[in-house]
């Protein structure tokens, strides 16, 4: 009886689902993947509502440098006065915004090449992979110094900069799993009805890749706020008076044997962003590892 | 591995068809000397022909048309791109990297060379604890499969992959340069001329910050491999025979775990040329590092541009080095190639 339920189980048809849910689905049954959405809703919750509750201007001066935390400062206050916990409440949002806009144009550029490459081959593949070769020959801190050494620290510069160095690792995932896609009949079919070029890369390939993408996009996610978190603890990102993690770090290091908490706060919360967003690249690549072993669902 | 393949493939299409280890080897050197050339290009180009006039980003608002015009003769920057280019490339052959633009104008060179010591001591000491650290954790840890050590280790060293350099190393001072325990020096003070080996103490924070910045990867792919080697008959076999576990693990199986993580540890030592740079800054270690950081705070044009293409000479070298190591040690590969 038991028996013949449970042969009959694996039988019965499983609902068709986007392989994307079912990748979702899988990730979020592993703890790892619950633990790191929890981090991040906490991070990005601080820096998008925090401001609202940071009890002075981040800018102005609220004590005498490096107070002890008590009274209306309740961290206390940085090198120059200032109140640490308005600081920190303000001090999220460049960060995420400038590492999501980085994150975005090296996946749309990184995607794009990735597809063109798979799908041409030949010729234009192998220099478009070449030119990603010579962006990956760099370490990519020493591109973003160098770039920042002539044009200055701009934001857009550092976002550019940290896009174009995720651009090739995203190409280069995106080309090796549309490489077997490309193969398939589908899309000779397609060619053979005479779909635009464009049409057949972003809506027949596209859909088939989205998996090994947002296992990439979520290690890119990680690496691009480590990056942009490192050139403003550098001095390269937001310039003062900004309230901003990095930076912060940066103001009062000087200080952390007097006051540590105007460093220990952005680094704690810059410590469990990317600790967020890995553990949510790992769930996620361990979910996609099990659907590729079972023959994808 | 996959990359070594992959790249043998693409190279394949470019240059002619390798006649065995030593043709592939030797085609893997030229196709960095190709890569070096070209970031020679890509790091000239950034720093003298993008937007923003160098002689005018390091003079600011001190500006003169008389200064300008000096310090834009001094950079060359009047000449044709090209010719500017041929010019550097050609000082970088000689040895001449120009004068730095701060202080005493003194030779780009003198300015490096004490400075690569520092780097070179650090990075080494790096890959020398980190390197055994990792294979060990990562052996160790496919040997106990599914268990405590296995899951413990998992979650530190994806946490500690997944924070920047910067922050480790702040947290280390945090921890035993100044809040908690006060034995460790915060920051590295090596005087000029003095050698970091007769500084230990200063040492020990920059190090840790760098062996926890690469060992996660190592031990990761370590692991894996690991499991792939004591799942196979030769280790069956070495057991059957009745050996002891440990012999088992230490002497049959993890020789085999390695070469497949060798490319991996080389990556993650050209890793370490770009790591020292943040690291170096945050203890204020007499490095290469510490001073690329310092000469783009100063637009210091000449210098950024010798000490870029240093870092990105020694992570190019670790690259090829890693894929040429990769070749000479896997049996399978070297056989592939005849």
């Amino acid at each position: 009886m038991s028996g013949v339920a449970a042969a009959a189980a694996p039988l019965a048809l499983p609902k068709r689902r986007r392989p994307i849910v079912v990748l979702l689905r899988r990730a979020w049954r592993l703890p790892r993947t619950k633990v790191g959405v929890l981090l991040m809703l906490l991070l990005v919750g601080t820096a998008l509502i925090g401001p609202f509750f940071a009890p002075h201007d981040p800018a102005a001066f609220a004590n005498i440098p490096y107070g002890k935390p008590g009274g209306s400062t309740p961290l206390g206050t940085d090198a120059l006065g200032r109140d640490v916990l308005s600081r920190f409440l303000w001090g999220g949002r460049s960060i995420l915004g400038l590492s999501t806009a980085a994150t975005a144009i090296g996946l749309v550029l990184g995607v794009s090449i990735g597809l063109v490459s798979a799908y041409s081959r030949g010729l234009l593949d192998d220099v478009l992979m070449r030119i990603m070769d010579v962006i990956l020959a760099f370490p990519s801190i020493v591109l973003a110094l160098v770039a920042v050494s002539t044009v200055g620290p701009k934001l857009w510069l550092i976002v550019l900069v940290v896009g174009l160095t995720t651009m090739p690792r995203v190409a280069r995932v995106t080309r090796g799993a549309s490489a077997e896609i490309v193969e398939r009949d589908f899309v000779q079919a397609a060619e053979a009805l005479g779909e635009p070029r464009a049409k057949l890369l972003l809506g027949e390939i596209l859909p088939n890749i989205t998996s090994p993408l947002m296992v990439e996009a979520s290690l890119r996610l990680t690496y691009a706020i480590g990056l942009i978190a490192s050139l403003s603890f550098l001095g390269f990102g937001e310039q003062p008076p900004a309230a901003d993690w990095g930076l912060m770090i940066n103001e009062n290091q000087q200080g952390l044997t007097i006051q540590p908490w105007g460093v220990l706060m952005p680094v704690i919360a810059i410590a469990l962003l990317t600790i967020g967003t890995s553990l949510i690249g790992d769930g996620l690549s361990r979910a996609s590892a099990g659907i590729d072993r079972t023959g994808g669902e | 591995m996959s990359t070594v393949a992959a790249g043998f493939e693409r190279a394949r299409g470019i240059l002619p068809r390798p006649r065995g280890v030593w043709g592939f080897v030797l085609r893997r050197v030229l196709l960095g000397l190709l890569t070096l050339f070209l970031v020679s290009i890509v790091v000239f180009a950034a720093t003298q022909t993008l937007p923003g006039d160098a002689a005018r980003a390091f003079l600011g608002r001190n500006a003169t048309p008389e200064s300008l015009a000096t310090l834009r003769k001094q950079l060359h920057l009047n000449e044709p791109v090209v010719s500017q280019y041929l010019h550097w490339l050609g000082g970088i052959f000689r040895g001449d990297l120009g004068n730095s633009l701060t202080g005493s104008q003194q030779p780009v060179t003198s300015v490096i060379g004490a400075r690569i010591e520092n780097s070179g001591v650090l990075m080494l000491i790096a890959a020398v604890i980190s390197v055994p650290l990792s294979i060990a954790l990562g052996a160790i840890a496919a040997r106990r499969r599914d268990g405590v050590f296995d899951h413990t280790t998992s979650i530190v060293l994806l946490a500690l992959a997944a924070l920047p350099e910067f922050v480790t190393a702040i947290l280390l001072v945090v921890l035993l340069g100044t809040s908690l325990f006060h034995f460790l020096p915060p920051v590295s003070l090596i005087p000029p001329g003095g050698h970091p080996w007769n500084y230990p103490k200063e040492l020990v924070l920059p190090v840790i910050a760098l062996v926890f910045a690469v060992t996660p990867y190592i031990a990761r792919i370590m692991r894996a491999s690991m499991i792939e080697v004591l799942e196979s008959d030769y280790v069956e076999m070495a057991r059957l025979k009745g050996l002891r576990e440990q012999t088992v693990l230490w002497r049959h199986a993890l020789p085999n775990g390695i070469a497949p993580a060798i490319q991996v540890i080389a990556l993650n030592l050209a890793y370490l040329a770009g790591g020292i740079v943040v690291v170096e800054f945050v203890f204020a270690y007499p490095g290469i590092g510490s001073a690329f950081v310092g000469a783009v705070h100063n637009r210091d044009l000449p210098t950024v541009q010798a000490l870029g293409i240093l870092i990105a000479a020694a992570y190019v070298f670790l690259n090829v080095a890693a894929d040429v190591a990769t070749i000479l040690v896997s049996p399978r590969l070297r056989t592939s190639l005849k």
